[in-house]
């Protein structure tokens, strides 16, 4: 069963005709996602430096994590938000993109690891869990997040 | 294949530089790591945000040079690039002045005034640079 049909129905959506038609819309919804991203960053880096024994070392894992979890929640918030609207204005342009289905693929990776492996470890005490782990969860982390990075700026190269 | 992987390693640098500088500038507003002293934040997370800002400026340089004229013409790569001074001019009067009493101030949860409009000038100033970068893409005016 091919998807094709449903990302001409995304296309075709009044939102996604809305945003193709304005000369001002795209952009501006862009420059939000791109804001998002970099509030992301700090939020996720300065968790993921944390365990792998970088940046804030003096509070524990579990203190920066509960800190950074409501803007990391909010940042991926918005980004969702935006990044469906981007979506909608290109969805068939989307479905012939490589790069757009390994950055679907990277995301549902990376914040399936950040709801469940990472949770848990951050949230564990560190005694518990011993640094090795961490620094495992750290590394694997930033990965999965550099590759939706990554491969959603090469969307609009191929 | 070149300017492509430029343009992503200037994309994705935003993360190390802006994330960084955003998380510092929220604690200054007193709104994120209430619980971190203003010292340790700015002390552990600013080497990151300037090996960030390096990487930036160099992958910035090296994407000017694909198409100066075209880019010094343009009202947004001129409007960033006073942001970016404005930015600089910001951090330089915070390192100067409150920061160096941040002893008296640094496990504040509710910081000073000067702080405050210093970590709100640093996020409004960075994400104008942003915003201007990004719109560069675009030549409604030249």
């Amino acid at each position: 069963m091919s998807l094709l049909p449903f990302f001409e129905w995304c296309e075709a959506t009044a939102i996604g005709e809305a945003i193709r038609s304005s000369l001002w819309l795209f952009p501006v919804i862009e420059c939000v996602h791109l804001l998002a991203l970099a509030l992301i960053g700090g939020a996720v880096l300065i968790v993921d430096l944390r365990l792998l024994g970088l940046g804030l070392r003096r509070q524990s894992v579990a203190q920066i994590a509960r800190d950074a979890q409501p803007w990391l929640v909010g940042s991926l918030a918005t980004m969702l938000a935006t990044g469906i609207l981007l979506f909608l204005s290109e969805s068939i342009k989307c479905y012939y993109s490589p790069p757009f289905w390994c950055k679907m693929s990277f995301l549902l990776v990376a914040a399936s690891f950040a709801l469940t492996v990472r949770r848990k470890v951050t949230a564990a005490d560190e005694s518990r869990v011993g640094p090795l782990w961490g620094k495992l969860v750290g590394l694997v982390s930033l990965g999965l997040w550099f590759g939706v990075g990554f491969s959603g700026r090469w969307i609009a190269f191929y | 294949m070149l300017y492509p992987l430029i343009e992503t390693t200037h994309v994705l640098t935003l993360c190390l530089f802006l994330g960084m500088i955003a998380m510092l500038d929220l604690r200054l507003l007193g709104v994120a790591m209430r619980g971190v002293p203003v010292s340790q934040v700015a002390g552990r997370l600013l080497p990151w945000a300037q090996a960030g800002f390096a990487l930036m400026v160099i992958s910035g340089v090296l994407l000017f040079y694909s198409g100066p004229v075209r880019a010094s013409q343009n009202i947004f790569f001129q409007v960033k690039m006073v942001m970016l001074v404005l930015a600089g001019v910001n951090a330089f009067v915070f390192h100067r002045g409150i920061y160096r009493k941040v002893a008296a101030w640094d496990e504040d949860s509710v910081t000073p005034v000067r702080a405050k409009v210093a970590g709100s000038c640093s996020l409004l100033l960075w994400a104008g640079v942003v915003v201007a970068g990004r719109m560069q893409a675009y030549n409604w005016f030249d």
